[in-house]
């Protein structure tokens, strides 16, 4: 049972960390390989905290707060760069993060932060907590997407020329899409500092940037059912095979490129596909049926 | 005296080394129907593309109302009355007919980037967006994907997201190239009635007959400069606009 809870908190982290990417690259259509320096902003922020003496739930929105503001500031270059230059600088970003925290004495150096303490909760509470926290954020996304602000995300992703066309604050959006995924990414990263009680800067590193990634392209970028399908499946692999460990990145980055050439829709696409395809052939079926008569629609 | 709607003054673009737009100026007074014609590469395109703000200036300005809005972003100048319908069609892909025109006609739910999240409902906007569908004509293609349709429909898909930003001036950039005869006759009047009710409009046409039919004044524009304007059949018969203008229509042909 314990082995069962420890998986679904992981599940739990795993969900809030790839959807909150998906809201970046998903929604607003800036890819971004660097999202593990927000996940680890946030780690290392509320571990400090939570030694310092502050209680677990304000640590865990500090976080989230201070993981936000630096994404606000990436998110400026988003501004400036877009696409391929864009992955390259938020890749730079994940690289920075790293050379600065394991240079940084009070952060622990390479070692990292250890003795977090108890979030005070049972493991199986802590589950429910980080479940609840992914639940409540894939209802946001379900929410964000069907919002007007959903809509103006989808030109922007679209035609971001067109879109100041028609009056889109571009720039606006995608700040936001940028503070709100990293400070989400942030709380992510609270919670897991929270749950292993020990971080070290390796964790937050280039592979988890490809892996966040590779979950929402996989799923299929911008679909909130997609993404949380592909999250689980992912997130369950290293510990179904335990050699999926060891190749980590060969094999997310190999997922990731496949998904890209073959099914660019990826999971949500290819069922939608599938589904339309059922469908025509019913249609045709039913046509046949009719001996011809029915207009085809 | 209230100041005209539009107006540049004095306007300058250099691409390289070659002067698309060189020393233009032009005002607009409020309701009117300009038509802008010049031969190839006289920088029309670069003027209305100057106007909504997608090219900067490199010298002179641009004021709306008399306001200066030269240095104002693209958005911020749909917000204030701007809207364009572009001669090369770029249609957001990833949305069906319906919804590239609703989101134009949300311009106020747009605006603020976290307000936009309090929204949901889309109703209003759409049944709206079918209307200038209706309007442009090609109502029939709501629900269709941009990407499946022929460029003739695009062509008003562009008007019709233009129209939806209930803009004080419209710019049109060859809307009715891609139409056949009769589309165009169509469209020409229903540009015709958007500018009845109040909308100046100032429209790029290479489509001679319909742009005589249709506008009040002409403004013609060779090498990136204003070498007449008035009132439309005085202009065709100034000699300098011939010897620009049709008398390179030959070459232009080939």
């Amino acid at each position: 049972m314990a082995y069962e809870i420890t998986l679904l908190t992981i599940i739990g982290i795993n969900l809030i960390l790839a959807l909150s990417l998906n809201l970046i690259t998903g929604f607003c259509g800036q890819i971004s390989l660097g999202h593990a320096a927000f996940y680890g902003t946030g780690a290392y922020c509320a571990a400090i905290l939570t030694k310092a003496g502050l209680p677990f739930p304000p640590a865990l929105l500090a976080g989230g707060v201070v993981a936000g503001l630096l994404g606000l500031i990436v998110g400026l270059t988003s501004l400036r760069v877009r696409e391929d230059f864009l992955a390259i600088t938020t890749m730079g970003v994940g690289f920075l993060f790293l050379g600065f925290v394991r240079k940084q004495s009070w952060l622990g150096g390479e070692l990292g932060v250890s003795g977090i303490p108890a979030p005070g909760l049972s493991d199986l509470g802590y589950m429910v907590l980080a479940i609840g926290i992914a639940a409540a954020v894939a209802l946001f996304s379900l929410y964000v997407r069907r919002s007007w602000m959903g809509f103006a995300f989808d030109a922007v992703a679209d035609d971001e020329d067109t879109a100041r066309v028609i009056g889109i604050g571009v720039a606006g959006y995608k700040l936001t899409a940028f503070a709100l995924g990293t400070a989400l990414a942030g709380i992510a990263g609270g919670l897991y500092a929270h749950y292993a009680r020990i971080i070290v800067p390796d964790t937050f590193g280039f592979t988890l940037s490809v892996t966040i990634l590779a979950m929402v392209v996989v799923g299929g970028i911008g679909s909130t059912w997609g993404v949380i399908v592909a999250t689980v499946l992912l997130s369950l692999m290293p510990e179904l095979f335990r050699f999926v460990n060891d190749y980590k990145l060969l094999l997310f980055g190999g997922l990731l490129l496949l998904t890209m050439r073959f099914s660019p829709g990826g999971l949500a696409g290819l069922t939608r596909e599938t589904w339309h395809r059922l469908r025509r052939n019913q249609g045709r079926n039913r046509e046949q049926v009719d001996d011809g008569t029915a207009a085809r629609s | 005296m209230t100041a005209p709607l539009l107006a540049l003054e004095d306007l300058r673009v250099r691409f390289g080394g070659v002067a698309a737009v060189d020393g233009a100026s032009l005002t607009l007074e409020h309701g009117t129907f300009t038509g802008l014609i010049g031969p190839n590469g006289a920088g029309k395109t670069t003027l209305l593309r100057l106007i909504i703000g997608i090219v900067r200036a490199d010298n002179g300005r641009i004021r709306l109302d008399g306001r200066d809005i030269t240095k104002l972003a693209v958005s911020r100048r749909a917000r204030l009355g701007l809207a364009m319908s572009h001669q090369i069609v770029r249609p957001f892909r990833s949305l069906s007919v319906l919804d590239n025109v609703a989101l134009a006609a949300g311009r106020r739910r747009t605006r603020d980037p976290l307000l936009s999240l309090l929204h949901v409902k889309r109703s209003t906007e759409r049944a709206r967006a079918r209307e200038l569908l209706d309007l442009v004509g090609i109502g029939d293609a709501a629900d269709a994907e941009p990407a499946k349709l022929p460029l003739g429909y695009l062509k008003r898909l562009e008007m019709a997201r233009a129209l939806a930003l209930e803009p004080r001036l419209l710019l049109l950039d060859e809307p009715l190239a891609g139409l056949n005869h009769s589309e165009a006759h169509r469209l020409a009047d229903t540009i015709a009635g958007i500018h009845q009710t109040g909308t100046t409009v100032l429209l790029i046409e290479h489509n001679l007959a319909e742009v005589m039919r249709v506008c009040r004044r002409l403004v013609v524009l060779d090498q990136g400069r204003v070498i007449a304007e008035g009132e439309p059949r005085a202009v065709m018969a100034d000699p300098k606009v011939r010897a620009a203008y049709l008398g390179e229509a030959p070459h232009a042909a080939a």
